[in-house]
C-alpha cells in the first residue's frame, strides 16, 4: 500500500515537474521573442548603451576631441553617483569623420549592431542633417549638440532632439539688440559663402532691422578662399559695425588682413567664438582682435563672478581658467560649445529615470519623457546657465554671452536673457508618429 | 558558347545570386551595410569602365555622383515627383552632365585630363554651394515623406524598409554588372582595350578613338549618376560633401583594390574598403593611415589590383 502510494506521489511530482519544465520553457520562449509581452528585467550591472558620434577625424576632429572628453567626465560622474535607474552608462564612440555619409553609418551601426539605447553627438549640422532621417527611421533617439538651426527648424524627425545647446538662429538674434545698443546701427556682414553663413546673413539682418539698424553690404567669401585682402575695400566707409562668421584654417589669415587693412582706424568689430574655438588668443595673428567683441556660448575664460558650477565642471572636464586643457596650457578647448555634451548627459538622464527606462522598448517612452520636459535650473549639471525647452520643436532656448578681448583674453560684458533669443516655433514634432 | 564565357556567366550570375540569398543571413548591421556597398559599386563599376578598360583617369567623377544625386533629390524635395521619376531625372543630368563635360574634358589626355575632370567636378560642387537657397549647400537636404513611398508594378514600395532598399540597390547592381559584362566583352569593350593600350595605333587602324571615347564616358557617367540617384532616395539625404574630391578619389581607390579592367573588381575592392574603414575605426583614429599602408602594400605587390592577380595567375578569362 504504501509503496503504491509512494509511486502516485512519484509520478504526480513528476508531472508537476514537466509541467513545470514546460512552462519555464514557455515562458522563456516567449519572453525571448516578445519582449514586449514580457519586457526583460535589467540586472543593476547591465550598462546603459549610449552611442557617441563624435569628430575623432576631419575638420571637426579639435571640436571632437573635446566633446569626447566632455561627455567622458558626465559619464564618469553620473557613473559614480550610480548611474540611471541605478545602471552605469556605457558609451560608444565612434568616429563620423566629420562626413555626412559616415555619420549615418555610424548611427545605423549604433542601432543595429552596438544596439545602443540613444545615440548622441555631434556637432557639424551636414552630419547630423545627414544622419537623422536613419535615426528616425531606426527609432532612435538621436539627442545632438550642434547648435545648428535644423532641429529647430522642425525638418528632421521625431527622433531628433537638441536639448543642451541653444541653436544658431536664437543665438544670432539675440545679439541684434546689445550691438544695435553698443556697437552701433550701421552693419557690414563677412561670413562663408555656404549656409552656416547664410542662416547668419538671414537671421542677423531681420535681427538687426528690427533693432532700428540697417546691414549696409553683405561680403559672402567663397569657402575655397585663402586670401581676403580684396573683399576689405568692399567694406562701406559709413560702416559702424563689423560683423564676422569667418570659420575654417583661413581665419589666422582673415584677422590678419583685416588688421592690415583697416589698422587703427577701424569699425567696431563683433564676430563669432565658433572662428577661433580651439586657437588661443594668444596667437601672434590675433593681435588686431584686441578691444573686439565675440559671442560666446559659454565664456572661454573664467570670470570674476564665476559660479560654483562652472568651476567643478572645469575641474571634471579637466580645464583651467583660460580655457585650455591642465595637462597641456597650448590645448585650448571648444568651451563655448562643449558643455552641451555634459549637460545633454545629464537631460538624457534625467528622462530616462522619469520614464523609468529598462529597455530599448521603452524608447517612445523616453521620447514622450524627453517632450515632457521644459526647464533646465543653473546648476552643477547645467553650468552653462538656465534653459527652457521647447518640445515641439525639440529645442532648448538659453542665455548667450558676449565678451571683449582685452589683454589676449576674453572678459564678459553682457548675458543675454532667454527671451532675448525666443522665436516662434516652426514646427511640432509632438503631432509626428512615433 | 565557349567554356570560358560560361565560367564568366556562371561567377558573375552566382555572385548576385548570392547576394540575394545573403540578405536571409546576415546580421542586420551588415544588411544595412551591404546595401551601401552595393550602391557604391554600382558607382565604382562607372568608374572602372572609364579608367579600368579605357585608361583615362577622372578624377572628377564625384560631379557626376552628385548629378544623379541632385538631380533624384531636387526634384523629389522640391517639385514633390515619384521615386520612379527622380530617379530617372537624376540618370538624365548624368547623361546630360557627363555629355557635355566629355564634349570639353576629352580634348585633353593624360594629366590634363585629369586636371580638368578635376576642375570642372570643383565647379560642380562650388554650384551646389553657391545655389543655398535651393541645395542648402553644405548642409543639405532630407529627403521629405513623400519620397520614401512609391509604386512599382503595382506594389506599394517603402524606402524606410530595409528590405526593399537591399533589393533594389541589387538590382541597379545586377543592371550595371550585367551591362558592364555585355559591354566590356563585345566589340565596343575591345575598342575600349586598344585605345587604352594604344591610342595613336587604335586611331591609325581607323577607329574614331574620340567617339569612343565620348560614348564611354556618357555610359560611366550615367552609371555613376544612377549609383547617386539611387543613394539619395535610399538614404533620404542629399549634400555637396558628396560633390567634393573625396568622393573622386573613393572610386579609385575601390577600383585599385579591387581589380582595375575587371567587371567584379571595383565591387570586390567597395567592400574591402568598407569594412577596412569600419573595423580599424573602431580601433584607432588612423584609419585611413591603414587604409593608406593596405594600398601601398597593394600596389607594391598586386599593381593590377586583388581580382587583376587572380586573372593574371589563375583565371584568365576573367572579364
Amino acid at each position: 500500500m504504501s509503496k503504491k502510494i509512494h509511486k502516485q506521489i512519484h509520478q504526480q511530482d513528476r508531472r508537476r515537474t514537466i509541467k513545470t519544465l514546460g512552462v519555464a520553457a514557455g515562458v522563456g520562449l516567449v519572453s525571448k521573442y516578445s519582449p514586449s509581452l514580457f519586457p526583460r528585467a535589467y540586472a543593476a550591472s547591465e550598462p546603459i548603451k549610449i552611442g557617441a558620434q563624435f569628430h575623432r577625424t576631419g575638420i571637426g576632429a579639435s571640436y571632437g576631441r573635446w566633446y569626447e572628453r566632455t561627455a567622458a567626465a558626465a559619464v564618469k560622474l553620473i557613473n559614480d553617483e550610480g548611474g540611471i535607474n541605478g545602471r552605469p552608462i556605457e558609451l560608444i564612440v565612434e568616429d563620423d569623420g566629420t562626413d555626412p555619409k559616415r555619420g549615418a553609418e555610424v548611427v545605423e551601426k549604433f542601432a543595429t549592431q552596438h544596439k545602443v539605447d540613444v545615440a548622441y553627438g555631434t556637432l557639424f549640422s551636414h552630419v547630423v542633417i545627414g544622419s537623422s532621417p536613419r535615426a528616425g527611421e531606426l527609432k532612435l533617439p538621436y539627442i545632438v549638440v550642434s547648435e545648428g538651426h535644423h532641429v529647430a527648424s522642425g525638418k528632421l524627425n521625431r527622433y531628433v532632439f537638441q536639448p543642451g545647446i541653444t541653436d544658431v538662429k536664437s543665438q544670432v538674434i539675440s545679439m541684434a539688440p546689445w550691438v544695435a545698443g553698443n556697437l552701433g546701427k550701421k552693419v557690414t556682414m563677412i561670413f562663408p559663402d555656404f549656409a552656416f553663413g547664410h542662416d547668419h546673413r538671414d537671421y542677423f539682418s531681420t535681427a538687426i532691422a528690427q533693432q532700428g539698424g540697417e546691414v549696409l553690404e553683405l561680403i559672402a567669401i567663397p569657402p575655397t578662399e585663402t586670401s581676403f585682402t580684396r573683399y576689405f575695400p568692399r567694406v562701406p566707409k559709413d560702416t559702424e559695425v563689423l560683423y564676422h562668421v569667418m570659420v575654417g584654417p583661413g581665419v589666422l589669415t582673415f584677422v590678419k588682413e583685416m588688421g592690415q587693412h583697416f589698422g587703427s582706424k577701424r569699425p567696431e568689430i563683433f564676430g563669432f567664438i565658433d572662428s577661433l574655438e580651439a586657437v588661443d588668443l594668444a596667437t601672434p595673428q590675433l593681435e588686431f582682435l584686441e578691444g573686439t567683441y565675440f559671442w560666446e556660448g559659454n565664456p572661454r575664460y573664467a570670470q570674476a563672478n564665476q559660479t560654483e558650477y562652472d568651476k567643478f565642471f572645469r575641474a571634471a572636464v579637466g580645464v583651467d581658467g583660460n580655457g585650455a586643457s591642465l595637462s597641456d596650457p597650448k590645448d585650448v578647448s571648444t568651451y563655448a560649445h562643449m558643455f552641451g555634451c555634459w549637460e545633454t548627459l545629464f537631460i538624457i538622464k534625467q528622462a530616462m529615470e522619469a520614464c523609468g527606462y529598462n529597455s530599448a522598448a521603452d524608447r517612445p517612452a523616453f521620447i514622450e519623457a524627453m517632450e515632457a520636459l521644459t526647464t533646465f535650473e543653473e546648476s552643477r549639471n547645467h553650468p552653462q546657465g538656465s534653459k527652457v525647452f521647447n518640445p515641439q520643436i525639440h529645442q532648448s532656448f538659453g542665455h548667450q554671452y558676449i565678451s571683449k578681448v582685452e589683454g589676449q583674453r576674453l572678459n564678459v560684458v553682457q548675458k543675454t536673457s532667454i527671451e532675448d533669443g525666443m522665436y516662434e516655433p516652426e514646427g511640432d514634432y509632438t503631432k509626428m508618429a512615433l | 558558347m565557349s567554356s570560358e564565357q560560361a565560367k564568366s556567366i556562371f561567377l558573375h550570375a552566382g555572385v548576385l545570386a548570392g547576394l540575394f540569398l545573403l540578405q536571409f543571413f546576415l546580421p542586420e548591421y551588415h544588411h544595412l551595410s551591404v546595401t551601401r556597398i552595393m550602391l557604391l559599386a554600382v558607382f565604382a563599376m562607372g568608374f572602372n569602365l572609364l579608367f579600368g578598360y579605357t585608361g583615362l583617369l577622372s578624377l572628377g567623377h564625384a560631379m557626376f555622383f552628385a548629378a544623379g544625386m541632385y538631380g533624384a533629390g531636387l526634384s523629389a524635395y522640391h517639385l514633390g515627383w515619384s521615386v520612379p521619376l527622380s530617379f530617372m531625372v537624376g540618370i538624365a543630368c548624368g547623361v546630360v552632365l557627363s555629355l557635355a563635360i566629355g564634349l570639353i574634358a576629352l580634348r585633353t589626355t593624360g594629366v590634363a585630363f585629369m586636371i580638368v575632370t578635376l576642375m570642372f567636378s570643383q565647379v560642380a560642387y562650388l554650384t551646389i554651394v553657391y545655389f543655398t537657397t535651393y541645395t542648402r549647400g553644405d548642409e543639405g537636404l532630407v529627403m521629405p515623406e513623400s519620397a520614401r513611398q512609391f509604386v512599382l508594378f503595382g506594389q506599394q514600395l517603402s524606402l524606410t524598409h530595409p528590405g526593399t532598399r537591399y533589393n533594389l540597390a541589387l538590382m541597379l547592381l545586377a543592371i550595371v554588372m550585367a551591362s558592364v559584362w555585355l559591354l566590356v566583352r563585345g566589340d565596343f569593350g575591345r575598342s575600349l582595350i586598344a585605345i587604352r593600350e594604344n591610342e595613336a595605333r587604335t586611331k591609325m587602324l581607323g577607329y574614331n578613338t574620340f567617339l569612343i571615347k565620348l560614348k564611354v564616358l556618357v555610359v560611366s557617367g550615367t552609371i555613376s549618376a544612377s549609383s547617386g540617384a539611387g543613394y539619395a532616395l535610399m538614404f533620404a539625404y542629399i549634400g555637396s560633401s558628396f560633390a567634393t574630391i573625396q568622393y573622386s578619389i573613393d572610386p579609385l581607390l575601390y577600383t585599385l583594390l579591387g581589380g582595375a579592367g575587371t567587371v567584379l573588381g571595383p565591387f570586390l575592392g567597395t567592400a574591402l574598403m568598407f569594412y577596412l574603414i569600419d573595423i580599424t575605426s573602431e580601433y584607432t583614429s588612423a584609419y585611413l593611415l591603414v587604409a593608406g599602408i593596405v594600398l601601398v602594400i597593394l600596389v607594391l605587390f598586386f599593381p593590377r589590383g586583388l581580382l587583376g592577380a587572380v586573372r593574371n595567375r589563375w583565371f584568365g578569362w576573367l572579364p
